[in-house]
C-alpha cells in the first residue's frame, strides 16, 4: 500500500502500529482508566481528538519551530488543545469529566501524542499527520476499551454499564456469577494487561519461528519517559 | 503536625503512585531491572519532584489564584517542570559533580514522568498549602522509590526462575506489580 495516504495511515495506527499493543506507549492512562469500557472510549476518544489536533498543528508549523526548542514547542502546543478538551468535557459530559478527573490533564504527559508528534508530525505535511493522529488515537481508544471490557467483565459481570452476567445472590438463594472485584481494583489492571501482553509475545515467538524477525518486547517497557527523544524515533520504520 | 504525618502515610504507602494511581508506571517498568539504576531514579525523582511541588505551588498560589488564570495551570505546570529539570541538571553538573554523574541519565527522563505533573495537579485539586504539598510531593516520591526498589529486588531474582517463553519480560514484570499492587492494597486500612 503506498504510505503517507490518509487510510495507510489510519489502518497504520489502528493495527500494525497499534499504540498500546505494539509500541507499549501510554501504559498510565491504559492501566488507570480502564475500569470499564465506557471509561475506556471516553478517555480513547479524548486522546484521539487532542492527537488530531495537535498532529495537524505541529505539522502546520514543523518550519516555523526552531529544531533546538522543538520539544518544549511540542508541550505547549499539547498542552493548550489538553486545556480546551479539559474544558469541553467539563462543559458538555460532566459525567466523563468526573470518572477521568485527574487523568485529563495528564494527557499532556502520555508519551503516545509527544511520540507521534516527534516521529511524524514534524516531518510531514499537514493531511498525512491529521489522519496519523486519527489513526494512533483510534488504535488506542479501541485496544483501551478491549481491556476496559475485559476488566468490566470480570469484575463487576458488566459491560458498557449493562448487567451481561446476572449476579448471584445469597440470600434470595439465587445462583449466578460472582464478581471477581479485583479485577476492577489496582492489581486487575496490571493482570490483564501482563495476560494481554503474554498473548501477544506468543504470537510474536509463533511468528519467529516462522522467520520473522521478533523485536524485543519490552523495548518500549520503558518508553514511556524516553520516546519522545529517542527510541521511539524507529517507531516509523518499524 | 498531624496533618502532615496523615499525608506522609497516604501518599507514601496507602495511596502509593505507582501500584494504586498507576503514575510514573514508565520508569517504574523500565528502569527495575537492577537495584542500583532503581535507587538513582528514585533519587532523582524525590528530588525533583519535591522541588517541583514547592516551585509549582508557590507559582499557583501567588501568580495563577491572584490573576485568576487556574485553568492555565496544565500549561504553566508543564512548562515549570521541563524547566526546572534542565535547570536542576545544569545545577548538578556545575555544583555537585558526583551527584550528576549518580542522576545524569534519568534528569531528562524525569519530564515526561507522569507522576510529576500528577503531584502537582493532586496538590492542587485537594487545596493543599505549600508546605502541605511539598510534603505530599515528597512522600510520594519516596512511596515511588520505595516500590521501584521492591521491583528492583523481586526482578533479580527473577533473573534466576524458569518462566514459560511468552512470559519471559514484560508479562512477568507486570504480574509482579499486580500481585505487589494486592500487598499494598493490606494498607488500606491504615487511614
Amino acid at each position: 500500500m503506498k504510505s503517507n495516504t490518509p487510510s495507510e495511515r489510519l489502518i497504520n495506527g489502528i493495527i500494525k502500529e497499534n499504540p498500546t499493543f505494539v509500541l507499549m506507549l501510554g501504559m498510565c492512562p491504559t492501566l488507570a482508566i480502564t475500569t470499564s469500557a465506557t471509561n475506556g472510549i471516553g478517555m480513547g476518544l479524548t486522546t484521539t481528538a487532542v492527537l488530531a489536533a495537535s498532529n495537524l498543528m505541529i505539522s502546520l508549523l514543523r518550519k516555523f519551530i526552531p529544531d533546538g526548542v522543538r520539544m518544549p514547542a511540542f508541550i505547549v502546543v499539547v498542552a493548550s488543545f489538553v486545556t480546551i478538551v479539559q474544558m469541553l468535557l467539563e462543559g458538555f459530559l460532566p459525567s466523563l469529566y468526573a470518572s477521568l478527573g485527574l487523568y485529563i490533564p495528564l494527557i499532556v504527559v502520555n508519551c503516545i501524542i509527544l511520540g507521534r508528534a516527534e516521529a511524524y508530525a514534524s516531518k510531514n505535511p499537514p493531511i498525512p499527520s491529521l489522519f496519523d493522529g486519527i489513526g494512533m488515537g483510534l488504535g488506542f481508544t479501541l485496544s483501551i476499551t478491549c481491556i476496559g471490557a475485559v476488566r468490566e467483565l470480570i469484575g463487576a459481570g458488566q459491560l458498557f454499564g449493562h448487567q451481561i452476567l446476572p449476579l448471584a445472590d445469597a440470600a434470595a438463594g439465587k445462583i449466578g456469577y460472582e464478581p471477581v472485584t479485583i479485577f476492577v481494583l489496582a492489581p486487575g489492571a496490571f493482570f490483564v494487561l501482563a495476560a494481554l501482553s503474554a498473548l501477544q509475545n506468543k504470537f510474536r515467538l509463533g511468528a519467529a519461528k516462522r522467520g520473522i524477525d521478533p523485536s524485543n518486547p519490552d523495548k518500549c517497557g520503558g518508553a514511556c519517559a524516553s520516546c519522545g527523544n529517542t527510541m521511539c524515533k524507529g517507531g516509523g520504520s518499524r | 503536625m498531624k496533618e502532615l504525618m496523615l499525608i506522609i502515610i497516604s501518599s507514601a504507602i496507602v495511596n502509593n503512585v505507582v501500584l494504586s494511581q498507576f503514575l510514573g508506571l514508565c520508569p517504574f517498568l523500565g528502569v527495575s531491572k537492577k537495584i542500583n539504576t532503581a535507587a538513582g531514579m528514585g533519587g532523582a525523582i524525590i528530588f525533583v519532584i519535591t522541588l517541583s511541588s514547592f516551585v509549582t505551588g508557590l507559582v499557583y498560589q501567588f501568580i495563577l489564584v491572584p490573576t485568576d488564570m487556574e485553568y492555565l495551570q496544565t500549561i504553566v505546570f508543564i512548562l515549570i517542570i521541563a524547566a526546572l529539570v534542565q535547570f536542576v541538571e545544569m545545577f548538578l553538573k556545575k555544583a555537585i559533580p558526583s551527584l550528576y554523574q549518580a542522576l545524569g541519565v534519568y534528569l531528562p527522563l524525569i519530564t515526561t514522568n507522569c507522576a510529576v505533573l500528577g503531584v502537582a495537579l493532586i496538590n492542587v485539586q485537594n487545596d493543599y498549602n505549600i508546605l502541605e504539598g511539598t510534603v505530599n510531593g515528597f512522600a510520594t516520591a519516596a512511596g515511588f522509590t520505595l516500590s521501584i526498589i521492591v521491583m528492583a529486588g523481586i526482578r533479580e531474582k527473577i533473573e534466576y526462575n524458569d518462566i514459560p517463553e511468552a512470559f519471559r519480560g514484560f508479562p512477568t514484570v507486570l504480574l509482579t506489580a499486580g500481585l505487589m499492587a494486592i500487598a499494598f492494597c493490606g494498607f488500606s486500612g491504615l487511614i
